[in-house]
C-alpha cells in the first residue's frame, strides 16, 4: 500500500483546484483498492509466480513479504549470481534500499542524509541520492538467519582459510539437506586441514539424525573431543534423555562425550567468574582512585566524587558530538579531555567551598552534596533528564574468543587494563614527581611542610583537581559500560568510599586491593546468591569488617595516621 | 532597610498572587470542569511521566477547541508528585478536597498508585492509570487503560512457545512487585502448560543495576542446553541498557536467544544506540509503526503540539487517548461530571483505539486491547511480527495464581472487586 500513499500525494500536489483534487484522491484510493487486491492475490500463490532470473528476483524483492523473502533468498542461493554476496551482505547490515519511484534496488552507504548508490548487478556507482526517497529493505530474525547463512555459502569459496573456517560454523547452526550437501561437495575441493576438520565435524552433525544407528554412532565418535557449544547442543539431548536415540551404545558415546565437555566446561567458568570479578573490581578501583587521593590524601569527605566522574562521562558524549563519524578517536581524545573539564571542575570546587571547610568534615560532606545535586541539575538543564548513549567503538565492542568455551569481552579487556594504567601513572606521579612528594608533604604534616616553603593552599587545589580529573577518566570509562545520565554518578558513590575504607584510607594500593578483591567476591557469590543478595552480603561483611579493623585492610602507619 | 524593603515587596507579591488565585477561583465555579493531571515532571520517573501530561494537556486542548464537554471549558490542574511515592497521595489528596478536580489522569508505577488508592477510595475521586501493570487489583475508583498480564506477558509467551517454538525460559527482572508478580504468574502458566521446573530460570537484579557479565554469562550457559531458549525481561529502567549491551557485547544474538521485553517503547529506545538490540523483542499494545489513519492522525496531532517531528509516541500514552475518550464519553452520556454517575455509566462504553480496533470498558474496569510482538528495527521502531486475532478482555486476577484464580471482579452487577465465585462472597478488599 506504501507506493499508494506516495502516489495520491503527489498527484495531489500536481492537481491545482481543491475539487479536482478530491476527484483525484477518489479515484486513486480506488485504483489503489484495486491494486491492493492484485497484490494480496499475486503474495497468496507466490510459490509459483516468483522469477527465476536474478534481475527479476531483485525487482520481486521491495514487495515481497517476509516468508516470500525468504524464498527469494534460497533462489538467490541456488542461482549464484555474480555479486550476489554483496547484496546479500548489504541486506543483512541494512544497507540495501529501494528507490520508492520505480523500485529499484541499490547497495547505499548514508552519509548526512545524502545516500551514496551502487548498482546491485554492476556494483558500479550510480551516483547519490536523498534518504527520504528510499526505503530500506527490511529483514527480521528469520531472514537474518538465512542471510547469514547463504553469506556463509559464498564464502566457502573464499580463499583465506579463515573466512571459510567462519563460514562452515555459520552453515553449522542451520543445517538442513542443501546445506550438508553444500558442505559434502565442498569437502572434495578443499585442501586446508584445518577447513576440512570442521566440515567434517559439520556433516557428523548433519548425521546424528540419520536413520541408520552405525552412522549415528561414527558420528558421536567423530565429534568425541570436540567442545564448541553446537556439538554440546546436539549431543546434550542423545546423552541424557532416553528416549532421544533407540540405540544404547550411541547414547552412552554421547554421554562420554558430554562429560569430556562439562569437565573443560566447568574449569573455563570459574576462569571467567575470576575475569568478571577482576573486571568489576577495575571499574570500583577506576572510581575509587580518584576519591582515595581526596578522601584518603587530604581527608576531604566529597559527596560530588559521582558527579565528577559524570562530567567525565559527559565529555566522553560531548567529544562524540564533536566526531560523530570517528568513534574511536572521540574515545580516546575524551580521556584527556575528561581530566581537564573534571581537574578544572574540583579545582573550582576546592576554591569556593570546600577550602573554607578544611578540618569540618560534617560541614563538608553537607557542602559537597549540596554541590553534587547543584551538578546534576547543571547536566538536566543543559543535556536534558534522557540518558544519552555514546556508542563503542568497533575495537571495544565484541568477544575476544579464545577458543570453544571461553572468551573475553573486549570493553572489559580494556576497561581492566586502562584502570591499572591510571594506577601506575598514579603511583609514579605521586612518588617520583615534585608535586606528588610535596602532596605527601603536606599530607603528613601541613605546618612543616608550610614551613619548608610549601605553598599548603596550592598544593590542596592540585591535589584535589588531580583526584578530581582522575574521576573524570573514570567516567569515559563507565560511558562505555552503563548509561550516561544525570544519575550516573549517585549509583556509584557508595561503592567507591567502600572500596577506600576498606581498603584503609590514604593507601593507594590498599584502595587496588580492596577493589579487585570486592570485585572478586561479588562476582562468586552472584551466582549462588543473586545479584541483589550478593551485594547484600558484600555490605554485611564490610561493615563487620569496619568494627573490627576501622582502619581497614591497610592502615595507615605513623604520625599522619594519628591526626585523621 | 534593604531586607525590610525585600519583605514588603514579598508580601506584596504574595497578596497579589492570592487575589489573582481568588479571582480566578471565583471565576470558574460553574463554567469549567477540572482535571486533575497527576503525573512525575521531576525525579526519576519524570522521563516518562512528562510526556504522558502533555498528552492529557494536548486531549484537553483538542476537547476545548470542540466546544469542551457539557458546554464547560476544560481546565488542566496539573501537580508534580515529583518521582516521591508517598507525595503522590497527598498530591492526590489535595487535587480531590482542595481542587475538587472531576477525573484525574495519573501515575505510572505500580507503588505509585498503591499509594494513591486509599485517598481516592476515601474521597470517592476516579483516576484512569494507563501503564501495563500486575493485575490482582480491582478498585472501584480506578480505570485501569493499561494492559493487565493477560494483555501482555501471558500473550508473548504463547508466541515465543507457539511460533518461535522456545522450550527453556529465562524470566529476568528488576527486584520490585510488578516484576515478581508477573513472573509468579508466568511461571504458573509455563508449569501448566508443560515446562519442567529446570527449564526455568528466574532471576532478579537491583534497580539501575549495570554490571551485567555474569547475568548474561549465566543466561548464555542456560541457554546452550539443546532446546530453544529465550528471555522474558521485566527490567525496568536504566538497567535495560547495559544488559543490551552486554547481550551484544557477548555476542547473544536475537536469533539466538531472542529477549523479549514488556517494558522497553519507543520512547525507552530513543536515547539508546539500538544496534545491539536489533531483532529483539518487545510486547505491547500499541506501536508507533502500526499504519492505521486514527495512529497517523495521532502522529501528527502529538508532533504539532509538542512542536517536535522527532518525539516518539508510546503505549501508556495511548491507553490515556483511550482513558480520556471514555471518561468523555460517560460525562456526555451521564450529562454530569459527578463521578458516581460517571463510574455507574462507564462500563460498557466503546471508543476506537489507535490500532484500527474497538476498547471496551469491561465491567472490571479494565479495557479490552489488541496485543502485538515487535522486533526491534535499526532506527529505534518495531515491526510487528505477530499480533492478536482481535482484541483481548483484560482481567483483573489472573487465573494463573491459586489465591486470586476464584476471584472476579464486577462493579455493575456484583458490585464487588473481588469476589470469590467459590465461597461467593465479596471480601471487600480491593488490592
Amino acid at each position: 500500500m506504501k507506493p499508494c500513499v506516495g502516489r495520491i500525494a503527489n498527484a495531489g500536489r500536481m492537481a491545482g483546484s481543491p475539487v479536482l483534487k478530491i476527484m483525484l484522491l477518489l479515484l486513486l484510493s480506488l485504483s489503489c483498492f484495486f491494486n491492493a487486491h492484485a497484490d494480496a492475490g499475486a503474495a497468496s500463490d507466490s510459490d509459483t509466480v516468483l522469477p527465476t532470473d536474478y534481475p527479476g528476483l531483485l525487482a520481486a524483492l521491495p514487495q515481497a513479504d517476509f516468508s516470500t523473502r525468504q524464498q527469494i533468498v534460497a533462489r538467490l542461493v541456488e542461482l549464484k549470481p555474480p555479486h550476489g554476496r554483496e547484496l546479500l551482505a548489504a541486506w543483512l547490515d541494512n544497507k540495501l534500499q529501494s528507490r520508492q519511484s520505480d523500485g529499484k534496488l541499490f547497495l547505499v552507504e548514508t552519509q548526512d542524509d545524502v545516500l551514496s548508490l551502487t548498482d546491485p548487478l554492476t556494483l558500479q556507482a550510480a551516483g547519490t541520492g536523498k534518504s527520504e526517497d528510499f526505503e530500506q529493505v527490511r529483514n527480521n530474525n528469520a531472514l537474518r538467519k538465512t542471510l547469514k547463512v547463504a553469506i556463509a555459502e559464498y564464502d566457502l569459496a573464499d580463499p583465506a582459510p579463515r573466512v571459510r573456517i567462519a563460514a562452515v560454523k555459520q552453515m553449522r547452526r542451520d543445517l538442513d539437506e542443501d546445506t550438508v550437501a553444500a558442505l559434502r561437495q565442498h569437502l572434495i575441493v578443499e585442501k586446508d586441514r584445518g577447513v576440512q576438520h570442521q566440515v567434517e565435524v559439520a556433516l557428523a552433525l548433519g548425521d546424528l539424525s540419520d536413520a541408520d544407528a552405525a552412522k549415528r554412532l561414527a558420528a558421536v565418535k567423530a565429534l568425541e573431543g570436540e567442545t564448541a557449544p553446537d556439538v554440546y547442543n546436539a549431543l546434550l539431548p542423545l546423552a541424557r534423555d532416553t528416549s532421544a536415540d533407540p540405540d544404547t551404545a550411541v547414547r552412552t558415546a554421547a554421554l562420554a562425550a558430554v562429560q569430556h565437555i562439562e569437565t573443560w566446561r566447568g574449569f573455563y567458568e570459574a576462569l571467567e567468574t575470576l575475569f568478571f570479578g577482576l573486571s568489576l573490581g577495575s571499574v570500583l578501583v577506576l572510581a575509587s582512585i580518584g576519591l582515595a587521593i581526596t578522601f584518603g590524601v587530604m581527608g576531604v569527605i566529597n559527596m560530588a566524587h559521582g558527579e565528577l566522574m559524570m562530567l567525565g562521562a559527559y565529555t566522553a558524549y560531548v567529544m562524540q558530538l564533536l566526531l560523530p563519524h570517528n568513534t574511536g578517536a572521540a574515545v580516546l581524545l575524551a580521556i584527556p579531555a575528561a581530566f581537564a573539564v573534571s581537574g578544572l571542575a574540583g579545582i573550582a570546587i576546592e576554591r569556593s567551598v570546600v577550602r573554607f571547610l578544611y578540618g569540618r568534615p560534617l560541614e563538608t560532606l553537607l557542602a559537597t552534596f549540596g554541590v553534587s545535586l547543584v551538578l546534576q541539575q547543571l547536566v538536566r538543564s543543559v543535556f536534558s533528564p534522557l540518558n544519552r548513549s555514546v556508542a563503542s567503538p568497533s575495537w571495544m565492542s565484541g568477544l575476544w574468543q579464545i577458543n570453544d568455551l571461553f572468551s573475553l569481552t573486549c570493553n572489559r579487556v580494556y576497561i581492566l587494563g586502562f584502570s591499572l594504567l591510571v594506577f601506575a601513572l598514579l603511583r609514579l606521579v605521586l612518588n617520583r614527581t615534585s608535586l606528588g612528594l610535596k602532596v605527601r608533604a603536606v599530607a603528613q604534616n601541613r605546618g612543616m611542610a608550610k614551613a619548608m616553603g610549601v605553598r599548603t593552599e596550592r598544593i590542596d587545589a592540585l591535589t584535589f583537581g588531580l583526584g578530581s580529573g582522575i574521576a573524570g577518566v573514570a567516567g569515559v570509562a563507565l560511558s562505555q559500560l552503563t548509561n550516561v545520565g544525570p544519575n550516573l554518578g549517585q549509583s556509584y558513590i557508595i561503592d567507591t568510599f567502600m572500596v577506600v575504607v576498606f581498603g584503609g584510607v590514604g593507601s593507594l594500593w590498599g584502595t587496588l586491593i580492596s577493589g579487585m578483591g570486592l570485585g572478586v567476591v561479588n562476582k562468586l557469590l552472584e551466582p549462588y546468591a543473586g545479584a541483589v543478595m550478593a551485594k547484600i552480603l558484600v555490605l554485611l561483611f564490610l561493615i563487620l569488617f569496619i568494627q573490627r579493623k576501622p582502619r581497614g585492610l591497610f592502615p595507615q602507619k605513623g604520625r599522619a595516621a594519628e591526626g585523621m | 532597610m534593604n531586607t525590610k524593603y525585600i519583605k514588603h515587596t514579598l508580601l506584596a507579591g504574595m497578596a497579589a498572587l492570592g487575589l489573582l488565585a481568588g479571582t480566578a477561583q471565583a471565576a470558574d465555579k460553574d463554567d469549567t470542569i477540572k482535571v486533575g493531571i497527576l503525573h512525575s515532571l521531576s525525579g526519576t520517573m519524570a522521563i516518562s511521566e512528562t510526556t504522558l501530561k502533555d498528552t492529557i494537556l494536548m486531549m484537553i486542548d483538542e476537547q476545548n477547541k470542540k466546544g469542551g464537554l457539557l458546554g464547560k471549558k476544560l481546565v488542566p490542574v496539573v501537580v508534580d508528585p515529583a518521582s516521591n511515592w508517598p507525595l503522590f497521595a497527598e498530591k492526590a489528596s489535595e487535587l480531590l478536597e482542595k481542587d475538587h478536580v472531576a477525573v484525574i489522569f495519573g501515575c505510572w508505577t505500580s507503588v505509585s498508585r498503591k499509594s494513591v488508592l486509599p485517598v481516592i477510595e476515601k474521597d470517592d475521586g476516579l483516576l484512569f492509570y494507563p501503564v501495563q501493570y500486575e493485575g490482582e487489583e480491582s478498585s472501584r475508583n480506578v480505570i485501569y487503560t493499561g494492559a493487565a498480564p493477560n494483555q501482555q506477558a501471558i500473550p508473548a509467551v504463547d508466541y515465543l512457545m507457539k511460533e518461535v517454538k522456545v522450550k527453556r525460559w529465562v524470566l529476568e527482572g528488576t527486584d520490585y512487585v510488578y516484576p515478581r508478580t508477573t513472573n509468579k504468574i508466568l511461571e504458573a502458566y509455563l508449569k501448566l502448560k508443560g515446562v519442567a521446573p529446570e527449564d526455568i530460570l528466574i532471576n532478579y537484579t537491583p534497580f539501575g543495576f549495570s554490571d551485567w557479565q555474569s547475568e548474561v554469562s549465566k543466561i548464555k550457559q542456560f541457554g546452550s542446553a539443546g532446546k530453544k531458549s529465550a528471555v522474558v525481561s521485566t527490567i525496568n529502567g536504566d538497567a535495560n541498557v547495559p544488559f543490551y549491551k552486554e547481550l551484544g557485547n557477548q555476542k547473544i544474538s536475537a536469533e539466538d536467544i531472542p529477549v523479549v521485553a514488556f517494558s522497553v517503547g519507543e520512547e525507552e529506545l530513543s536515547g539508546v544506540d539500538t544496534k545491539p538490540l536489533l531483532g529483539h523483542l518487545a510486547a505491547w499494545n500499541y506501536f508507533e509503526s502500526i499504519k492505521t489513519p486514527e495512529n497517523t492522525a495521532f502522529i501528527k496531532q502529538w508532533h504539532d503540539f509538542i512542536k517536535n517531528p522527532k518525539r516518539t509516541t508510546n503505549d501508556p500514552m495511548e491507553a490515556h487517548y483511550i482513558g480520556f475518550n471514555l471518561w468523555v464519553k460517560a460525562v456526555q452520556k451521564a450529562g454530569t461530571t459527578n463521578v458516581d454517575k460517571v463510574i455507574d455509566t462507564l462500563p460498557g462504553l466503546e471508543t476506537p483505539n489507535l490500532t484500527g480496533g474497538i476498547a471496551k470498558l469491561l465491567p472490571n474496569h479494565h479495557i479490552t486491547k489488541p496485543v502485538y510482538i515487535g522486533e526491534i528495527r535499526d532506527d529505534g521502531q518495531f515491526d510487528v511480527v505477530w499480533k492478536t486475532k482481535g482484541t483481548v478482555p483484560g482481567d483483573a486476577w489472573s487465573d494463573y495464581l491459586p489465591g486470586s484464580k476464584d476471584l472476579e471482579a464486577d462493579w455493575v452487577t456484583l458490585k464487588c472487586g473481588n469476589y470469590n465465585t467459590v465461597t461467593k462472597k465479596c471480601a471487600g478488599q480491593n488490592f
